[in-house]
This record gives C-alpha cells, structure tokens and sequence, in this order.
C-alpha cells in the first residue's frame, strides 16, 4: 500500500554524511523465531486507528489539547519520515547513514505497532564490481537494514530480504550520480 | 596411397562429432553477435588459406575457407593472406609451387576440395610448411549440407593444432546473456553461440535477470542463476532437451555455480547460514558441504587446474581480494595484492594464471597473476570489465565490457595482444562463458 517515493530532496538528504551505524556487517546469524509467537505479543487492537464515513464536518480544532496537537503533529512527522523508503551506501559498504536512523526507527515504530504489515527489503549495488560479489554486497546491505529493524522493535517475520546485485539500476549509466543512487535498499510494503 | 589411408580412417572418425553437434536441436534463433575485430598481434604467423575447389552441387553461402580464414584471424595468432593477392589457387599437393608461397612471405600454405556427398559435404584438405616443403596435416572431414560452419571450424582447429601443437577452440560454443528493452520491456535471454557469434541459439528468455552461466565439462548442459521466481535460484539446464531443474532455491542467495572437473558436483554461494560462503553440493543427491566459514563475502569460487582446491573472492580483509584454499578445509591464502578491488578469479586450464577483475584508479579491468611467480599484469586496456572467462586451449580470454555505453563482449590473447569484440546486434551482451572442446 505504501509506495516508495524516491524524491531528489530525501536522496540528496540522505546522501550526505557517512555515520557508521553500529549494526555493520558482522554475519552473527538473526535466530529464527516463529512468526506466531510474534503478533500474538502483541495487542492487535492497540497499533490502529479507525474513521468514521465522509460525515467528518463535527470535528473542530478547538477540542484538541494541547497534548493531542503535539500527538499529531508527531504522528505526521513520522508518516512524512516513512514518506522515505530508500536508503542509500557508499561504495562498497553495507554501512547505514547517520541520518537514514530516525527514518528507519519510523519504519521500525510503525512495523512494532503494526505487526500484520510485512515488508519486503530489497538491496541493489552499482554496476561496479563483479556480478556476484555484487550480488552479495545487495544482500548485505539489506540484512544490514533488516538487523536495524529488528533493533528497533520490528519482529523478523515481518521482513524478508532479497538482493538483486547491480542487475535492477534505478539509472543507468556510467556517473557517479547513477550510481550513487543505485547503491540502495529499497522498503517494498505489500 | 599412405595418404589415402589417413584421410578414411579421418572420415570415419568425425561424422560422429558432427551428428552429436546436431542433437542439439535449436530452440529458437537467436540475434546473433556481430564481429569487430580491432587488433592482431604483431607475432601473428602469415598463412594462406586458399579458396577450396568445389564439385557437384555445393550449398551457396559461407565459404569453408572463408570460415577458416575468418577464424584463424580471431584466433590472433595467424595473418591470413588476402586471396586476391595469390598467384595460383592450388587445390592439391601437386600444384602447390613452394617458391610462389615463399615470395609471399607465407610459413603455411592450406589447399582442400570440397565435394557433394549425397546430404553430406567432405572435405580433404592438405596444410604444407613452406620453408621446409612438407605436408604436415592431410585429411579428410565431413558435415551435413546444412552445417558448413561446423567443418568450417573443425579444419581450423586442425590446421591450429597442427601449427602450434595446442587444440583448437573454433568448434567451441559460447554461452552468454543478452538484454534488451526497459521497463515492462526487458528481456534477458541465455544464448549459445559459435566462438566468432554466429549460429546464436536462445535457451531461455526471462522478463527477470538470468547471470552467471557455467557450463558442464561435457558442454551438455549450463548452470546459471535466474530470478524468475522473484530471488536468485541456481538451476541445471540440459541443452539438448532443454529440461532444467532447480539445483538450489535456499533462502537468501544461491548463486556462482561452477562445475567440477567430473560434472558430478556445483561449487556455488548461499548464504542460508547467514550470509554469502561457498558450498558444494552434489547434483546426484543435493548433498552439501561448507567449504568457507566467514564473517565477510565469500563467492566467486572456482575449482583449480588441479580440481583439488578452489579459488574465490572474498572481503574478509575489507575489500574484495581473490583467494586460494588448498583444499577444502585448509587455512584460506591470499594471492591478490596490487589493488583494494580482485575479483571473480577464473584459473587457465593449464595452472600458469588466474585471471580475475581488477580495479586500478577508478577502472576495472581484468588482470592475471601468475601462480608461478604472483607478478600481476593488467591485460585489458578497456574500462568496466567483467566476467573473464579462459578459453580451454588456455590461449584466449573473453570477458564483457562497454563501448558506447553498451554491454560487448571482447576475445583478447591470454597475454592481451590482439582483440576482437563481439557486440550484439541489439541491446547488450554480458555474462560470457567459453564452452569445452567437445570430445
């Protein structure tokens, strides 16, 4: 349901600062847990909220305090942030940007209170390099994704993870822009 | 009449390699690849290859000594003699006049007859060494009407080998993949075709990437990795029925097949135990042994000259760097040095080289290093190269790069002296893989 938005703005965003995130490659294997036992931990009515039909001309400002405003604006802020589901690695790194964190605790929030929603993670590397090894550097950087998630109160049955290597380009070409923005981990929602 | 001897026991011989080439029925024309060559190598040995003499009703078209003398020039290491420029056009021993050949600068002279034979075109072709006025090769082949460039190609090989004392490569098959369209348009297509890209046979299209052909020691069958279900997938093709079968589809990746020597096992990468190491597996019964054990990548791995050990590329010293395992079991060695990015090594047949890709400055090249020495050499002077793959005379490398902004494939000499490219008539060509000599 939620499409990713490749913006220039969160790309260029994203592309500065190289924060190495305390989640590298360490190849420490996640343990496999039933994905049962993980939504049944959690309250499932808890994490949504339901509208009512289009008779919505009763709600007026003036009802919310001042603690609600501040809930909603937060909760726009994080949707804005989840807004952003491409996350983007130097060469030849697996490493997360400093600021793809709050970004990735949203999603990570989001899959915490949603425990339904499953996300696919897809990891990609520029054309440079070998094939295979590329191939391997995709899937790196999206455990690297995955484990952050995890970190952050996503349960592993909600993520699966696939690499495509260099062979899935956003842009295709030889420049160093191409393959800035080809180096990345897509969030694919289903 | 010793010489009529030798060219029956010929002919009996090698209608058999021939009728096991046409097993293989085509499942479907492929575009083929055109031919650019853009450099010979100055030690390149002057021949003449004389235009057969022709009898009874002959299928118009390609010229076996057109074929011959297209393939001796790709080889590199021959410089055949415009035709145009002859002084007579022997057919036979007793016409060739060894004075005329020598005033042409020519070492060998070739001269054949080709005839009619019911469905069946035979060949007797003489090779002669002119300094020493000698025949060194007499024989005769045979092919279906239909498939001139498989005898086209079986002479070469035996003038080769009769020159340089190494088989031939010109009966060998390439496997690679093409790519073509955008978007909803994209098709990738695993294609098999002679050496100089003609004949191109497509063995599987696919709207999801398709990389890493292999093919088996028996060149019956190719493994390769596609994404057609969504994920990489290791399956076995066998090119004869075109029946495949999944060989690995473990979570994560299964990927870099590579055959051993007895086509009984695939190395290749999964990373169902956490992330990418080498294993092999037996196709026989799916039985899997880890062989690397590592943190970091490990992929890329190929058997040895030896069939005893395997190289492969791993970053387990932060970059990508080529290694050798003695054995599987034994402590991991390292051979590359000379740059922060080895990968993808590929051994000749032989256990002088590995090749791999290299990147010096801010390109990829593809380099070698000689297991007797470790001196590394770049042999590429092009940029982004990918896939080396050695011929199985150990003579050649092709290997993918970009002209124009276009995936090609390229041929040069094992030591980077001559080249020809090979691009596709439409879209890109990548992924090379050179076939075995069929026994």
């Amino acid at each position: 349901m939620m499409k990713k938005s490749v913006t220039a703005k969160a790309f260029a965003m994203l592309m500065s600062a190289g924060f190495v995130a305390g989640c590298s490659s360490t190849g420490e294997t996640v343990e496999e847990e039933g994905y049962g036992s993980d939504v049944a931990a959690i309250d499932q009515d808890g994490g949504s909220t339901v509208y009512g039909g289009a008779d919505g001309d009763g709600v007026s400002s003036t009802t919310l305090t001042d603690e609600e405003r501040q809930a909603a604006r937060e909760q726009a802020e994080q949707q804005a942030l989840r807004d952003i589901t491409v996350f983007y690695f130097d060469f030849d790194t697996s490493e997360i940007k400093q600021d793809a964190r709050d970004v990735l605790v949203a999603h990570a929030r989001h899959l915490a209170d949603n425990p339904r929603t499953q996300v696919r993670l897809e990891g990609h590397a520029d054309e440079r390099g070998t094939k295979e090894y590329n191939l391997a550097l995709g899937e790196r950087r999206a455990n690297a994704i995955q484990r952050f998630l995890i970190v952050n109160g996503a349960s592993r049955g909600q993520i699966e993870t696939v690499s495509y290597g260099e062979e899935k380009p956003v842009v295709r070409g030889a420049t160093e822009s191409a393959h800035a923005q080809n180096r990345r981990v897509e969030l694919v929602f289903k | 009449m010793m010489n009529r001897n030798r060219y029956h026991n010929k002919a009996q011989a090698f209608p058999v390699v021939l009728w096991l080439l046409l097993l293989f029925v085509p499942s479907g024309a492929g575009a083929e690849l055109l031919i650019r060559i853009t450099e010979g190598a100055d030690s390149a040995i002057p021949v003449a290859v004389v235009p057969f003499a022709e009898s009874g009703s002959l299928p118009a078209g390609d010229k076996v000594n057109s074929i011959v003398q297209a393939d001796l020039t790709l080889s590199g290491e021959f410089r055949p003699l415009d035709p145009s420029k002859m002084l007579s056009l022997p057919s036979e021993r007793s016409e060739v006049y060894f004075r005329d050949w020598r005033l042409l600068g020519q070492r060998y002279v070739l001269v054949g007859k080709l005839s009619r034979n019911g469905d069946r075109v035979e060949a007797r072709y003489e090779l002669f060494d002119v300094n020493r006025e000698q025949r060194i090769l007499g024989e005769t082949a045979a092919a279906p009407v239909s498939n001139i460039r498989s005898l086209g190609h079986h002479i070469s090989d035996r003038v080769y080998e009769a020159i340089t004392g190494d088989p031939g490569i010109f009966s060998t098959k390439l496997a690679y993949i093409t790519l073509t369209g955008e978007g909803d348009q994209t098709r990738y297509r695993l294609q098999v075709s002679d050496v100089d890209g003609k004949r191109a046979k497509i063995r599987l299209e696919s709207r999801e990437p398709i990389l890493s052909p292999a093919w088996s020691p028996d060149g019956k069958k190719l493994a390769y990795v596609s994404f057609e279900t969504g994920k990489p997938v290791i399956f076995v093709h066998e090119l004869a029925t075109g029946k495949r079968r999944k060989v690995a589809d473990f979570p994560g990746l299964n990927s870099a097949p590579a055959w051993s020597a007895d086509g009984r096992s695939l190395l290749m990468t999964l990373s169902r135990d956490g992330n990418a190491e080498v294993y092999r597996m037996e196709l026989a019964n799916g039985n899997l042994a880890r062989l690397t054990d590592h943190w970091a990548i490990d992929t890329e791995a190929a058997w040895d000259h030896a069939g005893r050990g395997i190289y492969f590329t791993s970053d387990r010293s932060g970059g990508p760097q080529i290694y050798h395992m003695e054995r599987p079991g034994a402590e991991p060695r390292r051979i590359t040095f000379g740059s922060r990015y080895n990968a993808r090594p590929r051994p000749d047949p032989v256990g002088k080289y590995v090749y791999y890709v290299h990147q010096r400055d801010k390109s990829f090249h593809i380099a070698r290093t000689s297991l007797e020495t470790g001196e590394e050499s770049v042999i590429t002077r092009t940029g982004s190269d990918e896939s080396p793959s050695v011929s199985p005379n150990g003579r050649l490398l092709i290997y993918a790069t970009r002209q124009n902004g276009q995936g090609v494939l390229t041929v040069v000499s094992a030591d980077g002296g001559a080249a020809y490219s090979l691009p596709a008539s439409e879209g890109e060509v990548r992924e090379p893989a050179w076939g075995p000599i069929m026994k």
